[in-house]
């Protein structure tokens, strides 16, 4: 009781406030710009909260991460434009509902869905904080390495139709990681004799290249446009009464999306998919599904917002993120020497319970933002493409420079951020390079250090969990091959469609 | 966008065009960086294989050749989509706006975080094809803001420009501080 005390005091600081207040309503902000997205802003803003505490710092970027969402249903109801790639599913029935002349009923179901969803994730979080906190103990160096082999195999195999090339970026991630000085045999690893490669490639680099830079080069070579939603009328609040109605959907695509959420490279996609096909599997209207069910957009919107609560999971209790977001979240927890771990649970609780009712707060401004505001963000909505180019530039800058003052930062962020143009333009994921270096640097530490006290290869799933863990990866890898099989089986025309788009993102 | 029946449909790939081009370039990058291993790694005679400084960057580099071919076989058998080499410049043009951003960099530390700022800002609009007033003044008005929240506010560890050592003693720390 009195660490859930410890973390609400934490809250009650007016940096933590400021914080939270500027990154829930600049997330919904930017989530609700198509074409700018929470990564990009995370990316720019990470090295900027460096210099802030652990808790402020987090508190801001964990307010982008979980109010981009709502914002991104906005144009994904009013201009069939998901503001965040997670938000597709959402254009699916809100979309149509706008057509129908009932877009206030859309964009206030929608909220309503994402803040059920948002706070159903957080409690389940607050309720399996215990179960965690006897559990993350049990994880060694073995476990630890197996789950992340487990999280970069599931990020793989979550990619379908471009397993290969997603298999190929992920390497390419692990790769990049090993790049400088080995830390354990102090011999050099692909520095082709260059000092600036013996420190290795900075992820915050890397990252801003990827997500940052490339977005910006992205809008830039890209035809300019400029957005046009329709401003919404009537109260915003009466969406909750007809979720009411949708109790069972929405409790049930939360649930997946906590499920999901909590598994390594699976995440909102998956989640949505799986709780928009159940809801539409056991409604009593399943053809009005992709013509404005409001079940169909309840179900997408709850499972996503679902999401970001429980990922926390694993980043929190075995330092193990499962997508992008949480992977530069791992930055900040690493540059502040707070090790996210099994260790966190024992030494900083208060710290994990500070972010849960951060969680829980910025669900609640946001959903008060949006009741009054959500008129004003279909103006923002507007901004030119281009121009929007011009200024993540502009701040991509002050992330790559700040980090420490060089110009080479600069030149690989640039490269990457070329790069990651490419894999927009052709579609291809960004993720897996990012998971890669994180995962990648975790699987070789985890092994080094359980390497003293292994005999033979089998002592490796000698402990009850990393047993289960290796099981799961068999599991993982013989449900993928079965699918296959039956899909190559049950041969279906392709659908050509661009949902599994990075382009958004 | 058509509405997704199975799994396998949501996560297909639309495929754009250049593909090929990408997978040849990740086939010969990752084979000339698995050519290099020896001279690029260290290998220690006697220590386990897992703890090697090899290791890692022998199975990421075998891996990440192995998905490039795997990949690069797709590409190949897949339907040749139209625009293969307008898709590639695209990408080559991409470069010019890296070359802005680098440029931007190297002009902070002399002309300041401030001029340098808004004038990249105005520039880049006015080659993102604005002209008109209002948008050349958003661009001036968001850098400012800019500077504002990040230098003067926030404290970001940005550089200070050396042109200000010219300005008179009050105005030089001031801006040196804050712009």
């Amino acid at each position: 009781m009195e660490n859930i005390l410890a973390g609400a005091e934490m809250l009650a600081r007016w940096d933590v406030i400021v914080a939270l207040l500027i990154g829930s309503i600049g997330g919904v902000i930017i989530g609700a710009i198509p074409g700018v997205g929470p990564a990009v802003a995370i990316a720019i803003l990470l090295p900027a909260t460096f210099g802030l505490d652990p808790i402020v710092g987090l508190t801001m970027l964990l307010g982008i991460y979980g109010s981009s969402m709502y914002g991104g249903a906005i144009p994904a109801v009013l201009i069939n434009t998901p503001g965040t790639a997670v938000n597709a599913l959402t254009s699916y029935d809100g979309y149509p509902m706008t057509k129908n002349g009932e877009a206030h009923r859309a964009v206030s179901l929608s909220y309503s869905a994402s803040f059920f969803g948002g706070i159903f994730g957080i409690v389940c979080l607050i309720l399996l904080s215990p179960v965690l906190a006897i559990v993350a103990p049990m994880f060694g160096s073995r476990e630890i390495f197996l789950a992340a082999l487990l999280g970069i195999i599931l990020v793989v195999l979550a990619h379908r139709g471009q397993i290969m090339a997603a298999g190929m970026l992920a390497m390419f991630g692990v790769f990049l990681q090993t790049i400088g000085l080995d830390a354990v045999t102090y011999t050099q690893r692909y520095t082709f004799s260059q000092s600036f490669l013996s420190s290795g490639i900075n992820l915050i680099v890397v990252v801003l290249g990827l997500f940052a830079l490339s977005q910006a080069f992205f809008l830039l070579t890209a035809p300019d446009s400029s957005p046009d939603a329709k401003p919404v009328t009537g109260k915003l609040g009466v969406g909750f009464k007809e979720l009411m109605k949708h109790k069972r959907v929405a409790t049930v695509a939360s649930s997946f999306g906590v499920i999901l959420g909590m598994i390594p490279g699976t995440g909102e996609f998956t989640a949505q998919f799986m709780s928009y096909t159940y809801a539409q599997k056991t409604s009593k209207e399943p053809e009005m599904f992709g013509k404005g069910s409001p079940e169909g957009l309840i179900a997408s919107e709850a499972a996503n917002n679902a999401v970001p609560a429980a990922a926390m999971i694993p980043l929190l209790a075995l330092g193990i993120p499962g997508e992008a977001l949480t992977a530069m979240m791992l930055s900040v927890f690493y540059v502040h020497n707070v090790i996210p771990g099994p260790q966190l649970f024992q030494n900083n609780i208060d710290l994990v319970y500070g972010l849960y009712f951060s969680l829980i707060a910025l669900n609640v401004i946001v959903m008060i933002f949006l009741l009054f505001s959500t008129n004003l963000l279909t103006k923002i909505i507007r901004i030119p493409t281009r121009f929007l180019g011009v200024m993540i530039l502009i701040l991509s800058f002050v992330g790559v420079y700040s980090l420490r003052n060089s110009l080479t930062d600069v030149i690989i962020s640039a490269v990457f951020g070329v790069f990651g143009l490419v894999l927009k333009r052709l579609n291809l994921p960004i993720v897996p390079i990012i998971l890669g270096m994180v995962l990648g640097g975790i699987m070789e530490t985890k092994l080094r250090s359980a390497l003293p006290r292994l005999k033979s290869p089998m002592d490796m799933i000698d402990r009850p969990i990393a047993f289960i863990i290796f099981v799961l990866i068999l599991l993982v890898i013989g449900l993928h091959i079965r699918t296959l099989v039956k899909e190559y089986r049950a041969y279906q025309p392709d659908e050509d469609h661009d949902l599994h788009d990075t382009q958004s993102r | 966008m058509t509405n997704s029946k199975t799994l396998k449909s949501l996560f297909k790939r639309y495929r754009r065009p250049g593909d090929i081009v990408f997978a040849w370039f990740c086939l010969i990058c990752s084979v000339f960086l698995l050519s290099q291993i020896y001279d690029q790694t260290a290998y220690k005679a006697g220590a386990k294989l897992f703890a090697q400084s090899r290791f890692w960057p022998a199975v990421s580099l075998c891996l990440m050749a192995g998905f490039a071919v795997l990949h690069l076989l797709g590409s190949a058998f897949s339907q040749r989509i139209e625009g293969r080499w307008r898709e590639v410049w695209l990408w080559v043009s991409s470069l010019e706006y890296a070359g802005w951003f680098m440029a931007y960099a190297c002009a902070v530390p002399y002309a300041g975080y401030l001029p340098t700022t808004i004038l990249f800002a105005v520039l880049l609009a006015l080659r993102a094809g604005y002209r008109s007033a209002k948008m050349l003044l958003a661009a001036a008005g968001s850098a400012l803001f800019t500077v504002l929240l990040f230098k003067t506010l926030l404290k970001v560890n940005l550089p200070s420009g050396l042109i200000y050592e010219q300005l008179p003693d009050g105005l030089r720390q001031f801006m040196l501080t804050y712009f």
